[in-house]
């Protein structure tokens, strides 16, 4: 029985003191929880263990695995799942989704403007050098205008929780945020294996994710687009890490998988070759980065991208999404200015907080950094998917002194933030029930409306006191619960 | 659908049908190597399936010349550097399947990726755990349950037209070979023809076909060789004769040109192809010579294979594409 584990996870609760456990109030349920506390302790230990096996030979049939890159041998890998829902009340995710979407808009606004008369350098909020000399700052699509001027069409924002009212976003993912399809089949799985909780808790359902994805980049279509607009979701191909996810969207969205060898551009528009002949796109979801896009425009070697893309898409032929440049917009030294932004473009305060970040490449902020790095967590500008970061407290005299190193070589490659008390929620392990650290990513829709899921991505560090939930390195997944009042 | 996508369901379903004659070819040398052997004079049974394989060159390069049941097995099902072992054709079959995801069912999808992953329980056991018989039965079930699969799950639209292409070209294709290497590798000596090891021989290549009992309930007991090239290659009823082949393939390309509205090069020549096989006898193919007839097929049938990539899965960028009248 589990009625042990619940209480071990309590005790593991208060034995961190300082972590907001997400299940547990001391001995108190909090009230998201109600539901589930029961369904634990009645649940014998076999039978979720049984489901466990279940569940992830389920994953693997359907193919759901995800690449590692650095590692020989099995590429196609499961991403590891957890049975314990990750719960969120409806008055909690009404918060957020303000919060989100506010970001998402005030993003939006940012790249409009940089593309354009940079208002917002012109008044001195954010600096010059932070925009135009950003790598992912693109000269070739200055002064264009997307539909809707629209660049994030999918944002993702990756938040911690660290007491009942305190949110902080990470980052922000504005290009290409993966996931989504984490998100969908957690949901799936877990009313495959556990109906009556679905029956007895009335949770917000996401699985009309894909149909409002398609609607919203339908809604972006060009202007020269007459009829039905055809979108289709861009790939790298199937050695990529997050095929699985780019082929179960244009699956459930009914749009077709292309690659780049399937488009061509002939005059003014793009097409894919197919069995009838030519056919005309006109949105263009891409999962490949800027540089592969086309290779007359950018990276000449790109055998990913269409060549004269980016001429049509000047010229208002096809909607390209995420818009190419829509890079400079996350980067982990824009993002400190972002609650600028919401004021500087909305007039409004930023309802989620930021995580306080020195910048490495200012002087002042360098000398705290490197004078306590044991507790600080530094991350590289352009990094992602948790690679190249140093979490203080959790590093050896050695590795601290190898990354100060680092620091000082490429100041303004690093930014650092506090170690957060991230918050934990109960997870399975193999004990039993014991708390794990946890982020979320919900992810928001930008077209002509703005939408946010109810719901999103929770990854769960499964190392017990570990911080980082990425899935490359050790992280899981929970299914995400809004509970609809 | 896009062309890329048509071109990987066909070779999909092409390496899928060619897994299973790989296992159907380790099949036949298993039962002949139950025989007792026949002396001088006449060719090792194992050698003479890698060369129906079409692979002898590849196979003496790595075994060197003399030929050993163990390496046969191991070259025809298990070995990656042999692009037509069971093994490698069920990984590329997946690959295709993979590359596609979105146009599979599920069904299709588990029973494709099924097939792979006890593949890979297979390799890890080891060599001796391994049956000869086992694995060639293994192959061809799998091969059942993804046409199965297909039939029964997947929207009879342009996708199930190209599935079909891809199997019913390349299963004419093996049984013409099949029945060549019958013909022309297993039986050098025209003086054998009719005696224990050619009857033997026949039936062990109709078993390897799935057809013996079929061809009995056809037939009657008697074997011929004349009776059987009819049973393989003109009898419309057996599902593994050239000209069942020819029809379905001719099917589905009429189908794609009603959906389509427009026809391409390859609907000639099937037309052509059909109309040959539909009127031919039996004493018209002997009196060309089998091994020449059957050569004549094999070159149309690839020709056809062609036709159907040049008007269909290579994608064309013009914007009307080339069709016949």
């Amino acid at each position: 029985m589990l009625a042990s584990s619940a209480r071990e996870a309590r005790r593991g609760g208060e034995a961190a003191i300082g972590i907001f456990n997400e299940m547990f109030d001391g001995e108190k349920v909090r009230p998201a929880y109600a539901g589930l506390v029961d369904w634990v302790e009645r649940t014998p230990r076999e039978v979720l263990e049984q489901k466990k096996q279940e569940a992830e030979a389920l994953f693997r049939r359907i193919g759901i695995t995800f690449a590692v890159y650095g590692e020989g041998g099995d590429t196609e890998r499961l991403i590891p799942f957890d049975m314990m829902p990750r719960v969120f009340t409806e008055r909690e995710w009404r918060r957020l989704e303000r919060g989100v979407k506010q970001r998402a808009r005030a993003l939006n606004a940012f790249l409009w403007d940089v593309y354009h008369r940079a208002e917002i350098v012109r008044a001195g909020v954010v600096p010059a050098d932070l925009v135009f000399r950003n790598e992912a700052y693109e000269p070739a699509v200055v002064g264009i205008d997307p539909p809707g001027r629209v660049y994030s069409h999918i944002v993702g924002i990756d938040l911690v929780r660290t007491g009942p009212e305190d949110f902080f976003v990470l980052e922000d993912n504005c290009r290409t945020p993966s996931g989504v399809s984490y998100m969908l089949e957690n949901r799936e799985i877990m009313m495959r294996m556990f109906p009556e909780l679905f029956r007895s808790t009335r949770i917000a359902p996401v699985d009309d994710y894909p149909e409002r994805l398609r609607r919203t980049l339908a809604s972006v279509a060009s202007p020269k687009c007459d009829g039905e607009p055809v979108s289709v979701i861009l790939s790298p191909g199937a050695f990529n890490s997050a095929y699985y996810e780019h082929s179960f969207l244009a699956d459930q969205m009914g749009v077709e998988l292309v690659e780049g060898q399937d488009l061509f551009v002939q005059g003014d528009f793009v097409y894919m070759r197919t069995t009838e002949g030519p056919k005309r796109v006109d949105v263009i979801y891409r999962r490949i980065d800027d540089a592969f896009l086309d290779p007359l425009c950018f990276r000449p070697d790109s055998m990913l991208g269409v060549p004269g893309l980016m001429n049509v898409y000047r010229s208002g032929g096809v909607t390209i999404c995420s818009a190419p440049g829509s890079g400079v917009a996350d980067d982990k030294a824009v993002y400190t200015y972002v609650p600028e932004m919401i004021r500087f473009y909305l007039g409004e305060t930023a309802i989620l907080k930021n995580v306080h970040t020195w910048k490495c490449a200012d002087p002042e902020d360098r000398k705290h950094v490197l004078a306590n790095l044991e507790d600080l967590v530094v991350k590289e500008v352009h990094g992602s998917g948790g690679y190249g970061m140093l979490v203080g407290p959790r590093s050896s005299k050695e590795q601290i002194a190898a990354y100060a190193e680092r620091i000082k070589a490429n100041p303004s490659d690093f930014i650092a933030q506090p170690t957060l008390a991230l918050s934990t929620c109960p997870t399975f392990v193999a004990e039993g029930l014991a708390p794990r650290h946890v982020d979320l990513r919900p992810y928001c829709l930008v077209g002509r409306e703005v939408h946010l899921c109810p719901g999103g991505l929770t990854r769960v560090a499964l190392t017990e006191g570990s911080l980082v939930v990425n899935s490359s390195q050790g992280g899981g997944v929970k299914d995400t619960w809004v509970l609809a009042d | 659908m896009l062309s890329r996508t048509a071109e990987n369901l066909y070779w999909l379903a092409r390496y899928m049908e060619r897994a299973e004659t790989m296992a159907r070819l380790l099949e036949v040398g298993y039962r002949m190597a139950l025989m007792p052997s026949a002396g001088e004079g006449y060719r090792n049974e194992w050698a003479s399936l890698v060369a129906a394989a079409g692979s002898a060159a590849g196979f003496e390069a790595k075994f060197g010349e003399e030929v050993r049941q163990r390496d046969v097995e191991t070259w025809l099902f298990f070995d990656r550097e042999n692009p037509s072992s069971v093994v490698s054709c069920i990984e590329t079959a997946r690959q295709n399947g993979r590359a596609v995801r979105t146009a599979l069912t599920s069904e299709m999808w588990d029973a494709l990726n099924g097939a792979y992953l006890e593949l890979r329980e297979i390799e890890r056991r080891p060599r001796s755990a391994a049956h000869l018989p086992q694995l060639c039965d293994w192959t061809k079930r799998h091969g059942a349950q993804l046409r199965g699969a297909t039939e029964g799950t997947h929207l009879q639209n342009d996708g199930f037209d190209f599935l079909n292409l891809g199997t019913y070209l390349e299963r004419g294709d093996n049984t013409a070979r099949l029945l060549d290497v019958k013909y022309y590798v297993l039986l050098p000596t025209t003086d054998m023809v009719g005696g224990s090891i050619d009857t033997y021989q026949w039936t062990t290549l109709l078993r390897a076909l799935s057809a013996y009992r079929a061809f009995h309930w056809s037939y009657g007991g008697e074997y011929s060789p004349r009776k059987i090239a009819h049973f393989l290659i003109l009898n419309r009823a057996c599902p593994r004769s050239l000209l069942h082949c020819q029809e379905k393939v001719g099917e589905h390309l009429g189908r794609l040109a009603q959906a389509y509205g427009r026809r391409i090069i390859a609907h000639d020549r099937l037309g052509v192809m059909l109309g040959e096989l539909a009127e031919a006898r039996v004493q018209d193919i002997i009196d060309e010579g089998l091994h020449e007839f059957l050569t004549r097929f094999i070159y149309q049938n690839a020709a056809l294979g062609q036709d159907v990539a040049d008007g269909y899965l290579s994608g064309s960028t013009t914007m009307r594409l080339p069709t016949c009248a």
